[in-house]
């Protein structure tokens, strides 16, 4: 492990935080709501640590895979902790396990939240809340990339691990210039979504909290009801386009700028995660036609935008889902699952992974027919290397193993099952709102301080995609001569 | 510039590494996922599996907007196919590796047809290299430029040699004015040396000058040029067969031990005036039965590094007094220079070096175009020859009054017939050419190295 070049690479890491606060600042400047110190203190500490990090002289400039993963796990532990310094220091979250609980949610964009009552926040406070979402969509590392002086080749080991998917891209040959159009092309989208937020008639303030959630798919508001507060059928709509935007695979908006229109409707994931979006809609809609909403259109423009919400991650509401009947909530338990697409701001397992394993399972039912045949796994037309396949099914079976020992640590607090298994599933696929107790309405203020740390981990967890996570439990992974 | 190699074999690993670090935008396509996954770990580059050959391939890759495609796959044919393909698609210039002997001949018509932009072929250049180096044999290394009429020698200083605790400024005053020590390597650390420098015993130094100076300079220094007339090849390959055609002129005699039968017959058919003999060239009785002993130079060829040092030992055991190795996967130049053997050269460092002497030419094309490149004590000092063709502000100032980047040295001015090595007093003009010896690597442009 070359310890030094990690901490360096740190020390960067938390002086981009910083820097990342500073919106923050000017936001609690305009409306001088007493949480400008937290900030300033937060800012003066970040700076200290950052530069104190950054100053080391490593003797040897090489990142191996294992130190990049290093790099990616420690990073995002750290970034959230100094990131719940402000709510802390303002007072507005004054517990420490809350306050990093709230804050390993925004970064993770998972969007669930402690908190009861978030209106009386301070603005300043709820605008670095939903930041987090935003930074945390893209990554906080690859941001780290786009700006760092000098990116290396060994830095692709940083955004291998924290790019979400089995196999994760690059647009261009450097890296840094990769994670720059990355960036180039969320900010575009996310200014899009603001300005359209701003036409459909909410306030400039909820504009930037709703668009940046939208964006990173988070699902934090400044509002206890969320999105069905302002009752906005054009806001909805825009919210709902803009999560399902956001949930695509960004590579495919680089094609489209390049003017490969058609590739975006070759990508199998693409065609994968749009038509599970509408056979899920179209089930809500025919399912809660009648015991909820007494119209058709009613039912639509609800199933829409939780479909959406839920499909993304992102975890926003108009109602409370949890008063619907038990087939809308298993398709939208099933959703929490599913995911979106790899190289997307969302979590979840990702769509590409459930179409690889359909695929592994179909290729084994071929085998026990005809034990010698030989199938290769095929995915956008390119046959995908038995490693990836490997990778993905242990991927899928680590992701069960975490989810059902959450399930258990959870369940000591006594809530029921739904609330229970719902709670993990937010958690691990970065969604936010479950059912039961943590439904729309609902919040984890209750649980346990053990259970929110296992809660916190999960997101991070799924938010990496748990190895990057796993491995610092390694004890092999910290030794030097690594054995 | 937009570089895509097509081949991510050992050259167009270190193509490729060393074009990415030089801030080029690289594409590395390759059929074997296997070899890509190296390149992608620990390169700053962008690697597509498929066929080079591909349209579609090339086009993912970007070949439209590509100014340089360099084509070294294993397979001749590939690489002109690719490069055709390549240049039908809109690549600006294209590189390909042609190595079969066969088409040596044919290299006119092939890059007039496939419009070529540059044909290396590594066994050739490393040919040529061993050659130089047979040469000039007090000499580990030696390097040409100005074509010829400049050369960069490296020798190892002995506690017999004069120089030994003299500091550099003393040199010219007790020695020639005509050379200079260029770079200076103790044990790991590499120096560009300045007037007060002492030189110590067992420094590796670099001596550059006109080729008369250096050979005359080496006398002086007891190091006595021995004329070479004798030599043996062990290992029948491709470097043999250029190297015994490149020697042909210079009357020295060449014996070739070769194991196959086939490879053999073929040989006697192409190189008549050679001595051609079937055997193991790693056995050391067929080696003193072919009176090794008697041997001027030995250079060991054989497509095993392990059997070429392992042959080396043997032939410096015998007191040969010239041994050369060849290896290609082995690249620790140090390591082997310790075992006693004078010379190792790497096929694939000669590619990549020729490849990239050409890439830099071309970014500046406007400016002072690169003549001559070449990297020494493994990668870490550059000397490059630049031909001065656009007026600017250091021209006609007298070296003295100009600053310099640090570890960077005006070694040697070529004037028409003139070589001069510079003094505070002596200036560029426009039109000479310009050695010059820096640490800074990346450096494609004259000007680089001045600072206003």
């Amino acid at each position: 492990m070359n310890f030094r070049m990690i901490f360096k690479t740190l020390g960067f890491l938390l002086i981009v935080e910083a820097a990342c606060m500073l919106p923050s600042v000017f936001v609690s400047l305009i409306y001088r709501q007493d949480d400008f110190s937290a900030f300033i203190i937060t800012i003066v500490i970040l700076l200290a640590f950052g530069v104190a990090l950054y100053s080391i002289k490593p003797r040897n400039l090489n990142i191996y895979s294992r130190d990049g993963f290093a790099i990616v796990s420690i990073g995002w532990i750290m970034v959230s902790l100094f990131g719940a310094l402000p709510f802390i220091f303002s007072g507005a979250i004054p517990s420490f396990t809350d306050a990093f609980f709230e804050c390993v949610s925004g970064f993770s964009t998972t969007g669930a939240s402690i908190l009861n009552e978030v209106e009386s926040l301070p603005k300043g406070i709820l605008f670095w809340r939903s930041s987090t979402h935003w930074l945390g969509g893209m990554g906080v590392l690859v941001l780290t990339l786009a700006v760092l002086p000098k990116a290396g080749a060994s830095t692709y080991q940083i955004m291998r691990a924290e790019s979400p998917g089995p196999n994760p891209d690059k647009l261009v040959p450097k890296i840094a210039q990769s994670a720059r159009i990355l960036y180039a092309i969320y900010m575009a989208l996310t200014g899009i979504t603001i300005v359209m937020l701003i036409v459909s008639g909410m306030p400039l303030f909820d504009s930037f909290i709703h668009g940046m959630g939208a964006a990173g798919t988070g699902g934090f508001s400044n509002m206890n009801r969320s999105i069905g507060e302002y009752n906005n059928l054009f806001s909805e709509i825009v919210i709902t386009v803009a999560q399902l935007v956001f949930g695509v695979n960004f590579t495919l908006y680089y094609y489209l700028l390049k003017g490969n229109v058609k590739s975006i409707f070759k990508d199998e994931e693409f065609r994968f995660y749009i038509g599970t979006y509408v056979v899920a809609v179209l089930i809500i809609t025919i399912n809660i036609t009648g015991p909820i909403f007494g119209s058709a259109w009613e039912s639509l423009r609800y199933a829409t935008f939780q479909a959406s919400t839920i499909m993304s991650t992102t975890g926003y509401s108009t109602t409370d889902f949890n008063l619907w009947p038990t087939l809308s909530k298993a398709i939208l338990v099933l959703l929490m699952f599913i995911g979106s697409c790899a190289g997307s701001t969302a979590g979840g397992l990702k769509c590409i992974r459930i179409i690889v394993l359909s695929k592994t399972i179909k290729r084994e039912i071929r085998k026990v027919i005809h034990p010698r045949s030989v199938y290769a796994v095929k995915s956008g037309g390119k046959s995908l290397d038995e490693s990836v396949l490997t990778g993905v099914s242990a991927f899928f079976f680590t992701y069960v193993a975490i989810f059902t020992i959450a399930c258990i640590i959870i369940a000591f607090n006594g809530k029921d099952l739904i609330t229970t298994f719902t709670s993990v599933v937010a958690s691990i696929s970065n969604i936010g709102p479950g059912l039961g107790a943590v439904g729309p309405y609902g919040s984890y203020a209750d649980f346990s301080t053990l259970s929110k740390y296992v809660l916190s981990f999960l997101m991070l967890f799924g938010r990496l995609e748990i190895f990057p996570m796993l491995i610092l439990f390694t004890p092999s992974f910290w030794s030097r001569a690594n054995i | 510039m937009k570089v895509i190699i097509i081949g991510d074999g050992k050259v167009g690993y270190s193509l490729a590494e060393s074009l990415s670090i030089e801030g080029h935008d690289v594409t590395i396509i390759d059929k074997n996922a296997e070899a890509l996954k190296k390149a992608s770990e620990y390169l700053d580059v962008m690697c597509i599996k498929g066929n080079g050959v591909s349209a579609q391939t090339l086009i993912e890759a970007g070949v439209r907007k590509t100014d340089i495609l360099i084509a070294v796959t294993s397979s001749d044919e590939m690489n002109m196919v690719c490069c055709l393909a390549g240049k039908k698609l809109g690549a600006a210039r294209t590189i390909a590796r042609i190595r079969d002997p066969e088409y040596a001949n044919e290299l006119a018509l092939l890059r007039d047809e496939l419009e070529l932009d540059l044909v290396i072929n590594p066994e050739q250049a490393a040919a040529r290299e061993i050659a130089r180096l047979l040469r000039f044999t007090t000499a580990i290394d030696v390097e040409v430029f100005a074509r010829g009429r400049v050369e960069l020698v490296e020798i190892r200083v002995t506690s017999g040699m004069p120089i030994a605790g003299m500091k550099l400024m003393n040199i010219s005053k007790h020695f020639s004015q005509d050379i200079l020590i260029g770079a200076v390597q103790r044990e790991s650390e590499v120096i560009i040396p300045d007037g007060s420098f002492e030189i110590r015993e067992n420094d590796l130094i670099y001596i550059l000058g006109r080729s008369s100076s250096v050979f005359n300079f080496c006398k002086v220094m007891g190091k006595y040029p021995q004329k070479i007339k004798n030599v043996m090849v062990a290992g029948g390959g491709r470097i043999a067969y250029y190297l015994a055609k490149s020697l042909k002129n210079s009357d020295m005699k060449v014996k070739i031990i070769e194991s196959n039968m086939e490879r053999c017959v073929e040989l006697s058919e192409l190189l008549p005036e050679c001595l051609i003999i079937k055997g193991d060239g790693t056995d050391e009785l067929l080696l003193h039965s072919e009176n090794l002993r008697e041997m001027d130079a030995f250079v060991a060829l054989t497509g095993h590094d392990e059997e070429n040092l392992v042959a080396s030992l043997i032939a410096k055991q015998c007191n040969v007094k010239k041994v050369i190795a060849k290896t290609t996967r082995i690249n620790f130049p140090e390591v082997i220079k310790n075992m006693g053997i004078d010379c190792v050269v790497n096929p694939k460092v000669v590619t990549s070096n020729y490849i990239i002497k050409y890439v830099r030419g071309l970014e500046n094309a406007q400016g002072n175009p690169v003549e001559t490149l070449y990297r020494i004590i493994e990668g870490q000092v550059e000397a490059i020859e630049f031909t001065v063709k656009n007026r600017s502000p250091y021209l006609d100032v007298p070296l003295k009054d100009l600053t310099l980047a640090k570890g960077s040295l005006v070694a040697v001015i070529v004037r028409k017939e003139e070589i001069i090595i510079p003094h505070g007093n002596d200036a560029i003009k426009l039109g000479d050419r310009v050695i010059i010896i820096t640490q800074n690597r990346q450096l494609s442009d004259l000007n680089e190295i001045f600072i206003n």
